[in-house]
């Protein structure tokens, strides 16, 4: 729903717990860990990839799930050990890969919202994340 | 979640700061899944003994109990790693002491890896070092609920063994090492693993290329779920399953697959659908073949290959066998080298069947525990690589920034006596395409 001040409210439940509030990198396309990311440089190196090149360390990360490798979770915990983990991350298919790389990350994250993340925020949103209460609050760039 | 009182201890201390660590790790997971209880697995491959840089940090500060509690139940206690609960082996990682000199692999990371299997080793780990347990000696039985890693693995095991794992990552694997449970959740579930996806094959598959382009094209099409494929398809061996599988794993994020007749869940093509019905099929004929064909190869553009590899998932000794025999008498061209992938252990066989001499005078190299993907290595200064694996074709190229080329194994072992990449897609299916 669409508050007057342009505020999107998403509705979802809580893969991670916490609140976070940073600009969104929104991927439209399923991410790889390993052979997907660099997590020394925090930068997605799949080339054929929509965000190649892209940094999303300090950012909300807002994909529709995970694919590839079972090293996912293990490159996405590494980001973390290695300073460049995104700050929040909002997806909407849960897989072992998607949800164990949510938690290793340790950083808040949500899914099974209530309208399609991918389509409702675009990268340059300003996005809070309320895992606590299954709420993330968009603020879009077009309006700031 | 609903523990039992077992697990409730587990999680409280009971059975050691460690195994609390890992309940705990099991907990946020199955948590974050949204599912409701653990399952019993008493087999978990894992990975513990792989170097990496953070790993190497994480061990001088405090030894391999750091790097396990760390990376491998993510806990940032300090913990003493009691002996595994369950049977657990190693998947493949970096090159052994063997390969120093043979392949461009730093040391240092040949010694940290030593040290990582003297310590795991003791802790009861099995060192299979291989993406293909089940090809030597970890084969579950039907029905047997395991927490595996490695896509193409889980796969096989779900698919061909009928076996139940989801795809772990190093810490849930890691966690059910040390409590024997995991998240009872996706694939260990009845429901979750009738087919989704109806593909009915109109080109004829009978080749270990074929199965991989299939596999392929049936990633792409399925996602995460479950293709079911049924037609021009020749009875497939483990090597044609291993690559099916494989393939599916890297173009999408399948885990468990259905030929009817073929794998264990699906005695006919209505058992493999299940409750929900046989949907409608899509084909996969000579136009859909030559698109993946397409795909795979899109990344070549010089014809000069100076790499070749084979063993994508790790070759069995029939594959070892058939690159001897294709590289019999033969000698490489000067600037190209062959890497084959094996498990040590069928390297072994490979040794006493005479295989390895045959392929190591015509100048290539049969390689243990490994591969360029997991190592990060190739012969120093390649640009253009040539394989018969999908999913290297696929990796590579991503991960060492080199050119790939698709093909037969023939064509591939051409390649590498000729230095020139001549390989492109036989049309046999023309004959056979009446449908």
């Amino acid at each position: 729903m669409t508050r007057p001040s342009g505020l999107i409210i998403l509705r979802g439940r809580a893969v991670v717990p916490g609140v976070v509030a940073a600009e969104a990198l929104v991927s439209h396309e399923t991410i790889s860990g390993w052979g997907g990311i660099d997590p020394a440089k925090g930068v997605i190196i799949e080339p054929r990839h929509e965000l190649f090149g892209q940094c999303f360390t300090g950012r909300i990360l807002v994909f529709p799930g995970a694919k590839g490798s079972s090293g996912w979770s293990g490159f996405f915990q590494s980001t973390r050990l290695l300073g460049t983990a995104p700050a929040g991350m909002i997806f909407s298919r849960v897989s072992t890969k998607s949800a164990l790389g949510a938690v290793v990350t340790r950083v808040p994250a949500l899914t099974d919202l209530d309208q399609d993340p991918c389509a409702v925020i675009s990268t340059g949103d300003w996005v809070r994340i309320d895992a606590d209460h299954g709420l993330a609050e968009v603020n879009p760039a077009s309006l700031q | 979640m609903r523990l039992t009182e077992e697990e409730k201890g587990m999680l409280g201390g009971a059975e050691g700061p460690a195994v609390a660590a890992a309940m705990d790790l099991l907990v946020r997971y199955g948590t974050a899944l949204d599912c409701e209880q653990l399952c019993d697995v008493r087999n978990v491959a894992g990975t513990m003994t792989q170097p990496s840089p953070v790993k190497a940090r994480l061990v001088a500060e405090g030894g391999w109990d750091k790097a396990f509690a760390v990376i491998n139940l993510d806990s940032d206690e300090d913990l003493e790693i009691p002996p595994m609960r369950v049977a657990t082996c190693q998947l493949q990682h970096g090159f052994g002491a063997d390969a120093a000199g043979t392949v461009p692999y730093p040391a240092q990371l040949i010694e940290l890896q030593g040290d990582a299997e003297a310590f795991y080793g003791r802790h009861g780990v099995q060192i299979l070092a291989t993406c293909t347990p089940y090809q030597v000696g970890n084969l579950p039985v039907r029905g047997e609920h395991c927490a595996w890693m490695e896509s193409s693995a889980v796969i096989y095991a779900n698919s061909v063994l009928g076996a139940r794992t989801n795809c772990e990552g190093t810490a849930s694997a890691g966690a059910a090492s040390l409590t024997g449970k995991v998240p009872c959740w996706g694939n260990h579930l009845d429901h979750n693993r009738y087919g989704t996806h109806l593909i009915d094959v109109g080109t004829r598959v009978d080749d270990v290329t074929e199965w991989g382009m299939l596999g392929y094209f049936a990633g792409s099409l399925a996602g995460e779920e479950r293709p079911v494929i049924t037609g021009d398809i020749g009875r497939p061996d483990l090597v044609g399953l291993k690559h099916i599988g494989a393939a599916a794993a890297t173009s999408g994020g399948v885990e468990l697959y259905h030929i009817p007749g073929i794998t264990p869940e699906a005695p006919t093509l209505e058992a493999a659908f299940g409750p929900a019905g046989v949907p409608g099929a899509v084909r996969y004929g000579p136009d859909q073949r030559s698109a993946v064909y397409a795909d795979l190869n899109s990344c070549g553009t010089s014809a000069d290959v100076d790499f070749v590899l084979l063993g994508c998932p790790h070759a069995s000794v029939d594959q070892i066998g058939q690159a001897a025999r294709a590289l019999d008498g033969r000698c490489l061209s000067p600037g190209t080298e062959l890497w084959l992938m094996v498990p040590r252990a069928l390297k072994v066989v490979a040794d006493r069947s005479g295989y390895t001499e045959i392929i190591e005078r015509a100048g290539g190299k049969v390689l243990a525990d490994s591969c360029p993907a997991m190592s990060r290595v190739a012969p120093t200064g390649t640009r253009v690589f040539a394989t018969d694996s999908a999913k290297q074709a696929h990796y590579l190229p991503a991960i060492l920034g080199i050119e790939a080329w698709f093909g037969t194994l023939d064509e591939c072992v051409d390649a590498a006596v000729t230095g020139r990449w001549h390989g492109f897609l036989r049309d046999h299916s023309l004959l056979r395409d009446h449908r």
